[in-house]
């Protein structure tokens, strides 16, 4: 993306920044703050919605990896994150699996179609690719839509909160906000891990300059296909874990309007940041739940904020923060 | 009464006419998003909602003004072509020098602002738009009945796409037009106006969307959904046709309707997906798509 600002640390020594475990200090800082955050948050609002804005926020980092590290716009990830929904409620459900085996049936699921979809994605650039991404997730929704074990309209409701691992209870609210919290901080930490890693590096030199990339003989395809499977992962987490706050997997999870949604939250939030999508996250769901009265009105407001972000504010809320404070946020 | 492979012809040709019905609107809409796509360099998302405000104003111009469907297919449009000017004005042409990507971000933003407010006004359920009287009624073909308005959907996008191809591919403006999108700058340079023709090139792509929306409006309830999923399985003819050439998405469009049509005769469950399962198998094969030019 042409806009997508400089987000790789500073290499060591240079600008002096301190690290903490190969991590810059106030990178540490500021994931200790959102930790104490979340650990406060559930005492202050109401633990399901901070629970719904932790899943869309590792959704939307997840769809940041692919589209502001890799420079790939996909626009059909709700498809990996509403499979994913599905599958773990299923699992959960019917075959009565404990949370965390439902939730990794659901992320593998979401792998498996991640690896399948992006490998025929990559062979076409840019508008081709979203385009075959969008129309590749409208297959999964009219599959879910179709397919005896998704519920049809109805979806699969009801889903139980079995015992972690067998034994601890997660029955109430509170109980599952902690296991959500930890599901999204060891998502984040593994996207911030990916970003910076040799990995990350070369994507961005493929997103920067892709026949650059392909001459200093990396395999271009390859390191695209990883960062599309990571993303679809990722994103397949956060569904898998969204079923179990809401106790619910339903069309709205694979329909092309989720896509939309975490494009927005992400383009919002500050794409190629890695706290942008974070903040996008919140205050997308936080405008959703205070203006859900309004009916069609979140849809207008939503697309009138696509219209400003991408005509005015393209760097998004961090971007912006970033650009004052001179940091890589 | 005989068959053809166990299913009776009348549900046989029943379904391919439905098909090519279809096949009508993707060969129009997947042309209206070829021409924008070839000189502006915008997958226009909002294209499906521009279909839907075609198949709106048509209706508002019979309710609020008394105004029939003949003078609607010329008038809506012209109409909602204007309203694409004005968005190209205000809107698209400040992100020409930005990366593709934010083109097809705005307008996916419109497309949500026009149907959220149609559906705060209208609701989803639906507006009835009465068939106009001269194409009521229907032939009986001998092996099946075909409804004249549903022959006129058939001959109306035929005319319209050949019409087009012939205006880009035969005529002078459709020279320059071409040149453009290959060399904007030189045909600049030949004195000719540029951004005039872009602005205008999406004007007419849009109005060519409006005209499939009032086409569409007599046989389908007028809803602020119509287009939105209508548009992605136009994207998947677009990906399996290539944006190369005008035909090309002419021919795909049509034949993608009548495999789709074939498809609900066959295997009902499979006639939603068959066109994005067709689209993966041509990635497979071809990634550049049937017509598209490797770019």
């Amino acid at each position: 993306m042409v806009s997508v600002t400089d987000n790789q640390p500073t290499p060591a020594g240079a600008g002096g920044a301190a690290k903490v475990m190969g991590m810059p200090a106030y990178h540490m800082v500021i994931f200790a703050l959102l930790l104490v955050a979340g650990i406060a948050a559930p005492f202050l609002l109401y633990p399901v919605f901070v629970m719904k804005v932790l899943c869309f926020a590792l959704f939307a980092c997840a769809f940041n990896l692919l589209l502001g590290f890799g420079g790939l716009l996909s626009f059909g990830h709700a498809a990996y994150f509403g499979s994913a929904s599905y599958v773990s409620a299923y699992a959960a459900k019917t075959w009565g699996l404990s949370p965390e085996l439902s939730i990794l049936a659901g992320t593998a699921t979401a792998a498996v179609l991640g690896l399948a979809f992006g490998s025929l994605a990559i062979r076409r650039q840019g508008i081709y690719f979203a385009m075959v991404t969008l129309a590749f997730a409208q297959m999964i929704f009219f599959f879910s839509l179709q397919a005896p074990f998704t519920g049809g309209e109805d979806g699969i409701q009801g889903v139980p909160r079995n015992d972690l691992f067998g034994f601890v209870p997660i029955d109430d609210h509170l109980a599952t906000y902690w296991m959500v919290l930890v599901i999204f901080f060891a998502g984040i930490l593994f996207i911030y891990r990916v970003v910076h890693s040799p990995f990350g590096q070369v994507l961005k030199a493929i997103r920067e300059n892709e026949p650059r990339a392909i001459s200093l003989g990396y395999r271009v395809n390859r390191y695209k296909l990883t960062v599309f499977v990571l993303s679809a992962t990722l994103a397949g987490l956060a569904g898998a874990t969204k079923a179990f706050v809401f106790q619910l997997a339903s069309l709205t999870d694979v329909h092309w309007t989720m896509s939309g949604e975490v494009v927005l939250m992400t383009l919002l939030g500050g794409m190629g940041t890695v706290f942008g999508p974070i903040a996008g996250a919140a205050v997308i769901v936080t405008m959703q739940n205070y203006l859900a009265t309004f009916g069609a009105w979140v849809t207008i407001i939503q697309g009138t904020i696509f219209v400003i972000a991408v005509m005015l504010f393209r760097e998004g809320i961090v971007g912006v923060i970033q650009k004052w404070v001179k940091k890589p946020l | 009464m005989f068959e053809l492979l166990g299913i009776p012809p009348q549900a046989l040709f029943g379904q391919l006419l439905l098909g090519l019905i279809n096949g009508s609107f993707y060969a129009m809409l997947s042309l209206g998003l070829a021409i924008i796509f070839g000189l502006l360099n915008i997958i226009n998302f909002t294209h499906g909602a521009q279909y839907m405000l075609g198949a709106f104003v048509a209706w508002m111009l019979l309710n609020f003004l008394g105004i029939g469907y003949w003078w609607a297919l010329l008038l809506a449009p012209l109409i909602v072509g204007a309203t694409g000017i004005v968005i190209e004005r205000l809107l698209i042409s400040r992100l020409y020098h930005l990366d593709h990507l934010y083109g097809l971000l705005l307008t996916f933003g419109l497309a949500l602002i026009l149907q959220g407010v149609l559906r705060n006004e209208y609701g989803i359920s639906g507006l009835p738009y009465g068939m106009p009287s001269a194409l009521s009624g229907g032939q009986n073909l001998g092996f099946m009945f075909l409804p004249n308005y549903r022959g006129w959907i058939i001959v109306a996008s035929l005319v319209v796409c050949l019409g087009t191809w012939f205006v880009i591919e035969k005529t002078r403006l459709g020279a320059y037009l071409r040149a453009a999108t290959e060399n904007p700058t030189l045909v600049g340079a030949f004195g000719i106006n540029v951004p005039l023709m872009i602005t205008l090139t999406y004007g007419f792509g849009v109005a060519l969307a409006g005209f499939a929306g009032v086409l569409a409006a007599p046989i389908y309830a007028v809803n602020p959904n119509m287009g939105a999923d209508l548009i992605i399985v136009v994207f998947a003819v677009v990906v399996i046709g290539g944006m190369g050439s005008i035909m090309g998405s002419i021919l795909t469009g049509f034949g993608l309707g009548l495999i789709e049509g074939l498809t609900r005769v066959f295997y009902p469950e499979g006639s939603a997906v068959v066109i994005f399962v067709i689209m993966a198998i041509v990635l497979m094969i071809k990634p550049a798509g049937l017509f598209g030019r490797t770019a």
